[in-house]
């Protein structure tokens, strides 16, 4: 507290604020406490799952074959809930409060009903890892019926939802605070519609869950005689994919966010970025079709309607996004004198500050890796040639491992020094982070789906059949690639160490943040740049020459990998 | 809207269009964002499996 520029003042509602000595912004003292304790308990969920992960990836090395079979399917489960849930979520609802009450100058909305929201998440997701650990839950992240977990598996992550739900109402009740207060005019900023599209997809990704998840854990104590497999699978997709259309909204936020906190970028159009959102709010959620594409029982017109036609508007969105960032970068970068040639702007980007890399990874492997792996993947035929196969998780790992985990990352290192108010340490190994992480997770990403292109299913724990009746051989370079897995894996854990090594050496034992500090070292370059976070408006005449060049780049990859799939598809089936 | 709060003439009244009057509403937002997948995956999605024949 000794860093406060100004003692904490009392606002008329009774909230008590202080005002952020580098960005000028007012910041309500429950909002900066519920940040800090959501990001903390989010890193401790990505060191323990990130662990878990790089055991599995070990096992899956078959030189290594580090774990027995029941372990390599519990720590499966584990690290798909320790990572994907909780990390990504208690993250996300600090975004929601930052995007929130920080973002638009206000208080937040029921601070008590956030720290029992942020209760309720810890003790649900403890509760769930102790139901993994005790080993009765082994039923992968899916937990399909009819596997049964032990009931308080299931209570765990419905406790976990309610909590999450809360949190989520927080965050609109503060948007309904900033408006009658009148701390902002006109409409939000993009940032903060970003993550009010993330809000909305998190109420249907929730009530889902909560429509199949009550009945499930109802089934494991015996009250319930059945589920029927494939209505269990309809229901859970609505919240398994959807809550991966979370992660992509509070991601893009998060880009344009540390676009304009860095660079000054503003939206090329507000309006096309906020029609762009408005897609992912009305389409986004359909594609979870995308995961019955092999299933008898529904149509193919529901199949097709639903990870076709609608979610293909939805991928505009994204596309718009992932033009719209790099051009606003462009036209702020030019804006500050990097005019010479195509790509001076990109060249002369601050790189070594791993906020801004780790943004710039994040739309690199989203788009490239994720992005066009995704739009294949949902499509109906081209589905056969990788379903259930390691192609899977090697899509899902760059999209929400090498997207949205390292642009969460990148914000943090913006956090540290404006909420926690704190310098970072080990400046250097931080420098690093994000390359060293960018690299390994697209190898694991690039080598599972390698692999699956291979026909390398999915959580298997023995690619070599060894105890199998009959056996089967899968072509060498499968278990090149399942080696190459495991070496980038052992990167991506380096890279994921680094984190939680800076971050949490930050957090607890670094130095605060003084006004010296401050002005030697600050963490925006102009105080301008926060005005741009918090603001409505585009930029004015944008040249965007570069830009045009790496989208025309990315169609002619996107194009090209099409259809080579479909070249691959008429040769695993040839018609003639 | 920070474009229009510059002129001294501007009437404050001024019509909101229709697409931006959608956008500032989250909890329109909220409800169309709920009712398009309620609607078109997991109603549509529930109602062809109701309709699957039980096997004798
Ligand atoms: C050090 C970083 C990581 C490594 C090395 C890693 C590696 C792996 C491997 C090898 C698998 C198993 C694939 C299979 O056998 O089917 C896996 C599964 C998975 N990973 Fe990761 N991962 C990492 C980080 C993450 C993160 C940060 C997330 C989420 C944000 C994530 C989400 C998942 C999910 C959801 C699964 C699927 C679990 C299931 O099939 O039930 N991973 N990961
Ligand atoms: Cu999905």
């Amino acid at each position: 507290m000794a860093v406060d520029t100004q003692a904490p003042s009392r606002g008329f509602s009774g909230a008590s604020y202080r005002t952020c000595p580098e960005t000028g912004l007012k910041v309500c003292s429950q909002a900066e406490a519920l940040i800090k304790v959501n990001a903390v308990v989010a890193v401790v969920f990505l060191a323990v799952g990130g662990f878990f992960g790089l055991l599995v990836a070990l096992t899956r090395w078959p030189a290594v074959h580090l774990l027995p079979a029941d372990w390599f399917y519990l720590l499966l489960t584990a690290h798909g809930a320790d990572v994907l849930l909780f990390w990504i979520i208690f993250f996300e609802v600090a975004v929601l409060y930052f995007a929130s009450a920080i973002i638009l100058n206000c208080r937040l909305a029921a601070p008590k009903w956030a720290w029992l929201a942020f209760v309720l998440m810890v003790v649900g997701a403890v509760v769930a890892n102790v139901a993994v650990l005790q080993g009765e839950s082994s039923v992968m992240f899916t937990s399909y019926v009819p596997m049964q977990a032990a009931p308080h598996f299931y209570l765990g992550l419905i406790v976990f939802a309610v909590g999450a739900l809360i949190a989520v109402f927080v965050f609109f009740g503060t948007l309904v605070i900033a408006k009658e207060e009148g701390s902002y005019e006109g409409s939000v900023p993009l940032v903060t519609f970003g993550a009010i599209t993330a809000a909305i997809i998190a109420v249907f990704t929730i009530a889902s869950g909560a429509i199949i998840l009550i009945p499930t854990f109802l089934w494991s104590v015996g009250y319930i005689s059945h589920i029927d497999p494939l209505m269990y699978k309809v229901i859970w997709w609505g919240m398994g994919h959807s809550s991966q259309q979370i992660n992509v909204s509070a991601q893009v936020a998060i880009w344009y966010a540390v676009a304009a906190m860095l660079l000054g970028a503003k939206p090329l159009s507000e309006k096309v970025s906020r029609m762009a959102f408005l897609m992912y709010i009305l389409f986004l959620q359909l594609a979870s079709a995308h995961h019955l594409l092999v299933e008898p029982g529904v149509s193919s017109e529901w199949k097709i309607f639903n990870t076709s036609y609608a979610l293909y508007l939805a991928v505009l969105g994204s596309m718009i996004h992932g033009m719209s960032i790099p051009g606003a970068m462009e036209a702020a970068q030019r804006r500050a004198g990097f005019n010479n040639g195509m790509f001076e702007w990109l060249r002369k980007a601050p790189w070594g500050n791993p906020a801004f890399s780790g943004v710039a990874l994040s739309i690199v492997i989203f788009g490239f890796l994720g992005g066009i792996t995704g739009v294949i993947m949902g499509t109906e035929q081209l589905n056969l040639i990788m379903h259930n196969t390691l192609y899977v998780p090697g899509h899902f790992h760059a999209t929400v491992v090498g997207g949205t985990t390292l642009a969460f990352m990148a914000i943090t290192y913006l956090v540290v020094p404006l909420i926690f108010r704190k310098e970072i340490m080990f400046k250097k190994i931080a420098q690093w982070q994000p390359y060293v992480f960018g690299a390994g997770i697209s190898g694991v990403s690039l080598f599972m789906m390698g692999a699956g292109t291979l026909g390398v299913s999915r959580r298997h724990w023995d690619i070599g059949f060894s105890d199998a009746a009959m056996s089967f051989d899968y072509p060498a370079t499968a278990f090149l690639m399942m080696g190459l897995n495991g070496i980038s894996a052992i990167l991506a854990s380096l890279g994921g160490l680094m984190f939680v090594l800076v971050v949490v050496c930050s957090v607890f034992f670094g130095k605060a943040r003084t006004p010296e500090s401050i002005a030697a070292s600050p963490t925006l370059p102009s105080t301008g740049t926060a005005e741009t976070v918090t603001t409505y408006g585009s930029e004015k005449h944008p040249k965007l020459p570069g830009t045009v060049v790496l989208v025309t780049v990315f169609f002619v990859a996107f194009v090209l990998y099409y259809y080579v799939n479909w070249k691959y598809l008429s040769e695993v089936w040839p018609l003639s | 809207m920070s474009e229009q709060g510059t002129g001294s003439g501007g009437a404050p009244e001024e019509r909101v269009p229709a697409m931006q009057r959608l956008l500032d509403n989250p909890f329109l937002l909220l409800f169309m964002g709920v009712a398009s997948p309620a609607a078109l995956y997991l109603l549509w999605g529930v109602m062809e499996l109701s309709q699957i024949p039980i096997a004798q």
